[in-house]
């Protein structure tokens, strides 16, 4: 049974990073080389998948797979760009209110209860609602949306580690606040922090998709694959596959950073590990 | 537990006043004017003058900051700057397909949720319980447009079950055909969001099943099916309450977003056509209305907790 | 006491007969046998003791014999329950010998009771479902079941458990267990999560109730003092096999296992402990802390 039990787990990690790693390649393969440049449109309105054009062309007869290609690169720079604002921003309010007077971590942790109700998306649009679009608000709009779920979950971690007696042994010994942070504190709350990070990745990704498809996200030629579902939504019954395939692109990518995470949250948690083969 | 009500409505009350600064001062400090919205590209200077005059964006941040307080304790979201027609009315028309179908894809969440959720726990040794789990784990990976876009390929375009998008234009007098009009919809939402739930749900039925209070229930001769309902019920239904708020909420943003898909007349079209066009007043209105509502979801989701659970109650009677 | 239990012991049928029980988890080639051949049996007013360290099989052979093992882990071997086997007996079958026939404390009240269900609710479950109370009946019934288990207030139905004290809870419960009237009682390690001076409280509670019930008692704890105490005849395991048995005189005059030596042993000490000095009380009780702790 538990030897069955951290078989599924390593299995579940691996997909995880086959995945991701399918779409890494995919977006690496793209800066070198693509099948059709993406403003090359002589495959002909909506073909159908072909040996020319493996999954057929658009309604304005550019190389479907081409745009796919240059999406993964898109989707993991979204993914990337917006934990990578996100750490900073929420791990430096999260450390800030672990060590901060108890009047101003409850101020804090307050205001982090509010923003968190609010949806990732909602955040987003409302930052993005003024800025011309661009892939680069799009990434700050997230990444400003995230960041109150990662502040929360930093400063919890780290208020564990704060109130740990080795810390007070390292306070009492004269080490330095900033000392603690990098010797104690990031050091222990990364592992659980990581398997947060990956579940946002995933989250990011999905924003971006939705943000591109209501028409918000990074204009084109940035072949986003929620911009791709969007433009290929009115053509579904003659093209289906223009409809499917950024789909499925998405559920791997995302599907992937959350099997990852699934597997992270093990490894980070070492009493879940031993009670689940208890 | 009154007092406990009237604790939480005034941090419900405090939150949305924090939360209508945020939106204030995000929007302002963002770069772009919302007189912007009314000029075209070559606008002169005196055109901007006086375009920033009209929207009222040439006054003081505090200034501005008063005269939209003013207006929102008297229920005014003020006028569209593209229409010049007030947002209030507007917006509680478009709530008329934006709830109903936020409530339906909610329900659609929770009876698939519950169904599947339980399942997949009880029956977890079973190869459809270990299918529920799959299933389930990957709905949240699924973008609510993508299967709103294929519903509407295989039930609208492909069998022609329903409606592919649009809303009677008489709104409700036509009950059949609006609902009609939201039945794909609500089933976009309502999967993705079922599939989010099902984990907690499917969590907290496993909680439920290894705990020692169902054993002593069947210790003293309790059917497995009554005691789960018994004290299972309530007991796993506390952790679902505390998300069931922000799930509630995420329900919403994704009626926004599915809106799009099926060309709804509903809040989320509104806001993202306010964006496209730079409606400051449209969007500002969208996102007040949105945060009164999702923290109201908060407050009830939080008063039902407690009342669900005794010990939460004697918390707050210790504490005053 | 002894006496009683000689007479009623030649009586009839036993309430219980185990014979060559076992658990395993797991199937095929890596099952595990957690219980390995058991065999006992306790007739009407007898109380037997399984005495044991944590993860000796004692709890999983109380729990096999009402077929409420945890999922994963099956039972083996026989068990007569009210001359009815349940090794291997379907839900159907066991559900009314789950009551009227053997009745359960377990060792933490505050997790075996429903912490969202006021307690008189929880002690009318079983009266409700066995003797088919109902009403103003029922509500009377309650008020007996507690006041058995001396809580005469009768506020103390409608209150939650986290709102009543470690000793009153597992008052609670053994209110729970005697509802149906079991004929025998399975009490698991039921002091060990309760402080030192509410355990002689509950136990003497315990003793009390089985004597005038005339219940069979299959106690179950880690602690020889508590067992001699309680019980006429003992069942030493250690790895999930009985590895010594015998009335609690024989054993503590004679043990044959060292295993029991060890616990006579550790016993006699305390007592020497207790009898040597003044402040005895707090030596016991750090003691008691510590089997306690090691065992949950």
């Amino acid at each position: 049974m538990s030897r069955r039990r951290s078989w599924s787990r390593r299995a579940t990690l691996r997909l995880g990073l086959a995945l991701v790693g399918i779409v890494v390649l995919v977006a690496l393969v793209s800066l070198v080389w693509l099948p059709y440049a993406l403003d090359d449109t002589s495959g002909g309105r909506l073909s159908a998948p072909s040996a020319e054009h493996l999954l057929g062309t658009d309604k304005l007869g550019r190389d479907l797979l081409s745009q796919l290609m240059v999406g993964a690169r898109i989707a993991l720079l979204v993914g990337i760009g917006s934990v990578v604002i996100a750490t900073i921003i929420g791990v430096t309010i999260g450390l800030i209110a672990a060590f901060a007077a108890p009047w101003l971590d409850d101020s804090i942790s307050a205001l982090l209860d509010v923003a968190i109700a609010f949806p990732v998306l909602l955040t987003a649009m409302l930052i993005v609602a003024l800025q011309p679009p661009s892939l680069g608000s799009a990434i700050l709009a997230i990444g400003l949306g995230m960041s109150a779920v990662i502040a929360r979950i930093a400063r919890i971690l780290a208020k564990r580690v704060v109130g740990s007696q080795y810390v007070t042994a390292a306070r009492t010994s004269g080490t330095r606040t900033l000392g603690i942070v990098r010797r104690h504190v990031l050091p222990n709350i990364a592992p659980t922090l990581a398997v947060t990070l990956a579940l946002q990745f995933g989250a990011a990704v999905l924003a971006e998709a939705s943000l591109s498809y209501l028409g918000l996200g990074a204009p084109p030629p940035n072949a986003s694959w929620g911009r791709l579902l969007q433009e290929a939504q009115g053509t579904v019954l003659e093209a289906p596959v223009g409809a499917i395939a950024p789909g499925i692109a998405l559920v791997v990518l995302v599907l992937g950073v959350n099997f990852v995470a699934d597997g992270l949250r093990d490894a980070a948690d070492p009493t879940r590990r031993r009670r689940r083969s208890a | 537990m009154l007092g406990y009500v009237l604790r939480r409505g005034a941090l419900l009350i405090g939150s949305l006043v924090v939360a209508m600064i945020v939106i204030f001062v995000l929007l302002r400090l963002l770069p772009g004017d919302p007189a912007n919205a009314l000029l075209s590209v070559n606008a002169t200077p005196e055109q901007i003058a006086a375009a920033r005059k009209q929207v009222g964006s040439d006054q003081p941040l505090l200034a501005q900051f008063g005269t939209w307080t003013a207006q929102m304790l008297r229920f005014d979201l003020g006028d569209s700057l593209i229409t010049g027609a007030p947002v209030g009315p507007e917006i509680s028309s478009r709530l008329r397909v934006t709830l109903p179908l936020t409530l339906l894809a909610f329900g659609i969440a929770l009876v698939l949720s519950v169904a599947a959720g339980v399942t997949a726990a009880v029956q977890s040794d079973r190869w459809y319980g270990t299918l529920l789990s799959g299933v389930a784990q990957f709905g949240i990976a699924v973008p609510v447009f993508w299967i709103g876009i294929i519903l509407v390929w295989v039930f609208g375009l492909g069998l022609g079950w329903f409606p592919t998008g649009g809303f009677p234009p008489d709104d409700w007098s036509d009950p059949a055909g609006a609902f009609s009009s939201l039945v794909l919809p609500a089933l976009a939402i309502g999967l993705v969001m079922g599939a989010s739930l099902t984990r907690y749900i499917r969590s907290a039925t496993l909680d439920v099943l290894g705990s020692d209070y169902l054993r002593t229930a069947r210790a003293h001769g309790s059917g497995f099916g009554e005691a789960l309902w018994r004290h299972g019920l309530r007991n796993g239904a506390v952790p679902v309450v505390s998300v069931l708020g922000i799930e509630l909420a995420t329900t919403l943003l994704g009626a926004v977003v599915v809106e799009s898909v099926y060309a709804l007349p509903g809040l989320g079209s509104y806001l993202v056509d306010g964006i496209a066009k730079h409606d400051f007043a449209a969007i500002q209105g969208v996102l007040v209305v949105t945060t009164l509502l999702v923290l109201l979801v908060g407050f009830a989701a939080d008063v039902v907790q407690r009342i669900v659970d005794p010990r939460l109650r004697s918390s707050v009677g210790v504490a005053g | 006491m002894s006496v009683q239990v000689g007479e009623r012991e030649s009586a009839g049928a036993p309430l219980l007969s185990v014979d060559g029980l076992t658990v395993s988890a797991g199937d095929g080639a890596e099952a595990a046998e957690l219980v390995r051949g058991i065999s006992f049996s306790i007739a009407a007013g007898e109380r037997v003791g399984l005495i044991g360290e944590s993860g000796s099989g004692k709890s999983l052979t109380a729990l096999a014999i009402a077929g409420l093992l945890p999922a994963g882990l099956t039972a083996g071997g026989s068990a007569l329950l009210g001359g009815v086997e349940t090794i291997g007996a379907s839900e159907a079958e066991l559900r009314p010998l789950r009551g009227p026939a053997i009745g359960f404390v377990f060792q933490e009240p505050l997790t075996a009771l429903d912490p969202l269900m006021r307690v008189g609710k929880q002690i009318a479950e079983p009266l409700r479902r066995h003797r088919r109370l109902r009403g103003a009946e029922l509500d009377r019934a309650v008020a007996e079941s507690l006041a058995e288990v001396r809580l005469e207030d009768p506020r103390l139905a409608r209150a939650y458990p986290h709102e009543l004290s470690g000793g009153q809870r597992q008052r609670i419960a053994i209110a729970i267990a005697l509802a149906a009237r079991p004929k025998l009682l399975v009490a698991d390690e039921p002091t060990t999560a309760l402080d030192v001076t509410v355990q002689a409280e509950v136990l003497g509670l315990l003793d009390r109730l089985v004597a005038e019930r005339g219940m069979g008692l299959l106690f179950i704890s880690h602690d020889l003092a508590v067992v001699a105490q309680q019980t006429s005849r003992v069942l030493v395991l250690r790895g999930g096999e009985a590895v010594e048995r015998g009335t609690v005189a024989d054993l503590v005059r004679a043990p044959q296992h060292p295993y029991t030596a060890q616990l006579v042993a550790h016993a006699r000490a305390l007592d020497a402990a207790l009898d040597g000095a003044a402040d005895g009380g707090s030596a016991a009780e750090d003691d008691r802390g510590r089997d306690a702790g090691g065992d949950a």
